[in-house]
């Protein structure tokens, strides 16, 4: 039988050895698994311990982040079930299942049920091409941060779909908000890597991690800042959050989700960091290179570290408000993220395979840009960031009817 | 039969039921819902043929971009401002248009079928060396189309902020 998928039977990785293990197990000379059986099984196999790990993992997370945000805020946090609380997700997920699933009147049944399931599809997705340690990733796909970048994209519909479907006006706010601001931030999210795919000369995670012979952070300062905020903005997390603002919109696109819906979006919104966090690992601390540990654990700790800074950010700042999240998107992140790409392309045209000395010289050189630019475009920016920007412009007709009225 | 036929017959479907659907379909978000359906079907259909590329830009640009877009003028368009259509008087144009097409492939199909397909992945670099050298022109036009798209944007946006 010919492959449907090649890439996923590459030597040496995680699937192609589970894939011959299956393949070539005989019993008295006669193998009962058939190939397409194997290619079934290995790939069934791995998905279903990477989903649950990441499941479990975060199900722990939301736990060890409900107790710090509990401690950044002057409070204990859930504490009652478990010794310090430590049952309180488990209590959420009994709770949650066995809750009515409400569905209101008015709802568009089909979109309505279905947006949960799309909803948590892409933060599941980008663990696929995620280098876990050593040899040992799903896909190592030779565009796998193209595929990340495509993979998160897909919330923007989700979150269409379930504001759209809810009948509700707040929960129709919260998508168009949170449509508006993923589309926006989508840009120097890519503007950010670009940078980082220069200096590796590759498009696989794995290539990636490889190609770093110091983190990509000192290289890519500037870039690193820009990933930073613009991932908080696509996991629509304070200060990002405006998609579902609390105090404005009751609970956004979700508002009318009851049981377990409910639970499967706040699941892929708990999920969301922990991918941020293995992205953000990849691309600009070396993944899971690190010595005397095992790969694996080295990972596992950069992931933790990484996800603590994601929720020391939301922890602190407060929200911000839709005028200014576009307009830190459009005049501040945007330019410094092109500005980023022309100080990188050059870098890379003028020293193409750099010596150690100069690829120091490249991080000082960085380094000092990326300060001297934050500093100086957070000065002209900040009048025209933090006063209120002229509402968006009324279609002329709209304001036609308005005289008309009058 | 080979299991990746069975796929494409499966992906197949789902193509042409999401078309049909955006056409059949009462509901306007409905259509454009559908319509994502079938461009994700041929994001499929690229992936089957080894052009992954190909595939995750089709789910970049028509799942993030252009659905957005179409579901956004949906949003902003106020449906009472127009009168309800059941017909549209341009018909005849539109069967002469699908006509034509239909014979176009048809005839691309009967002409240029290969005897024996072969598929095979295109790396990444070959693509963008090809892309940047042989087909420089097009691109440039391509990205020139959009620059215009923009500055339009701009236009229409400036015109209703002055006054």
């Amino acid at each position: 039988m010919e492959p449907i998928y090649v890439p996923f039977r590459e030597a040496n990785s995680f699937y192609r050895n589970l894939y011959d293990l299956f393949a070539e197990w005989s019993f008295w000379g006669v193998s009962p698994i058939p190939d397409w059986l194997a290619y079934f099984l290995a790939g069934f196999l791995i998905v279903f311990a990477v989903v649950n790990t990441v499941v479990i993992v975060t199900t722990i997370g939301t736990w060890v982040e409900r107790r710090l945000i509990g401690r950044f805020q002057s409070r204990l946090g859930p504490n009652r079930w478990g010794p310090w609380g430590l049952l309180t997700p488990v209590a959420d997920a009994v709770k949650l299942l066995s809750k009515e699933d409400t569905r209101p009147e008015g709802v568009d049944r089909w979109v309505f049920n279905l947006a949960p399931l799309v909803f948590i599809v892409s933060p599941l997705l980008v663990f696929a091409v995620i280098p876990f340690g050593k040899n040992t990733y799903i896909a190592n796909l030779n565009i796998g941060i193209l595929f990340i970048i495509a993979v998160t994209t897909v919330p923007t519909i989700a979150m269409f779909m379930a504001g759209w479907a809810s009948g509700n006006r707040y929960s129709l706010f919260g998508a168009m908000r949170g449509v508006a601001q993923l589309v926006s931030y989508e840009v120097p999210m890519v503007l950010s890597i670009v940078g980082v795919l220069l200096l590796a000369g590759s498009l696989s995670l794995v290539d990636i991690v490889e190609a770093q012979r110091i983190p990509f952070i000192l290289l890519q300062p500037l870039g690193f800042f820009i990933f930073l905020l613009a991932i908080s903005a696509e996991m629509n997390r304070s200060p990002f959050d405006i998609v579902e603002a609390d105090s404005e919109l009751v609970a956004g696109f979700h508002t009318e989700y009851s049981g377990m819906k409910w639970g499967t979006f706040q699941l892929a919104e708990f999920i969301a960091p922990f991918g941020a966090a293995s992205i953000i690992t990849t691309l600009f601390l070396k993944g899971w290179d690190g010595p005397l540990l095992p790969s694996h654990l080295w990972f596992f700790l950069k992931v933790c570290f990484v996800w603590f800074v994601l929720l020391w950010i939301r922890a602190t700042l407060p929200r911000l408000r839709v005028d200014q999240i576009m307009g830190l998107a459009w005049k501040f992140l945007f330019p410094l993220g092109i500005l980023n790409l022309f100080i990188t392309a050059a870098e890379v045209l003028v020293w193409e395979t750099p010596t150690t000395v100069q690829l120091w010289a490249m991080v000082g050189i960085n380094w000092v840009i990326a300060i001297v630019c934050l500093v100086a475009v957070s000065h002209l920016m900040s009048d025209k960031l933090s006063t209120r920007a002229p509402l968006a412009p009324f279609p002329v007709r709209v304001r036609r009817d308005l005289r008309e009225v009058r | 039969m080979s299991l990746s036929l069975v796929v494409f017959y499966l992906l197949g479907a789902v193509c042409l039921g999401g078309a049909v659907g955006v056409v059949v379909s009462r509901n306007v978000v409905h259509s454009a819902l559908l319509l994502l359906v079938s461009l994700m079907g041929v994001a499929g259909l690229y992936l089957l043929l080894l052009a992954e590329f190909l595939a995750l830009v089709q789910v970049l640009i028509y799942g993030g971009a252009i659905t957005i877009i179409v579901l956004f003028v949906i949003m902003l368009t106020r449906v009472q401002e127009f009168r309800a259509m059941k017909d549209n008087p341009q018909w005849p144009l539109a069967v002469v248009a699908a006509l034509a097409m239909f014979v176009l492939l048809a005839a691309a199909m009967i002409k240029g079928a290969p005897s024996e397909t072969t598929r095979q992945s295109v790396s990444f670099e070959e693509l963008g060396s090809s892309l940047f050298t042989q087909w420089a022109v097009p691109f440039e036009v391509a990205s020139l189309v959009l620059l215009v798209a923009l500055i339009g944007a701009i236009v229409i946006a400036r015109e209703g902020g002055e006054e």
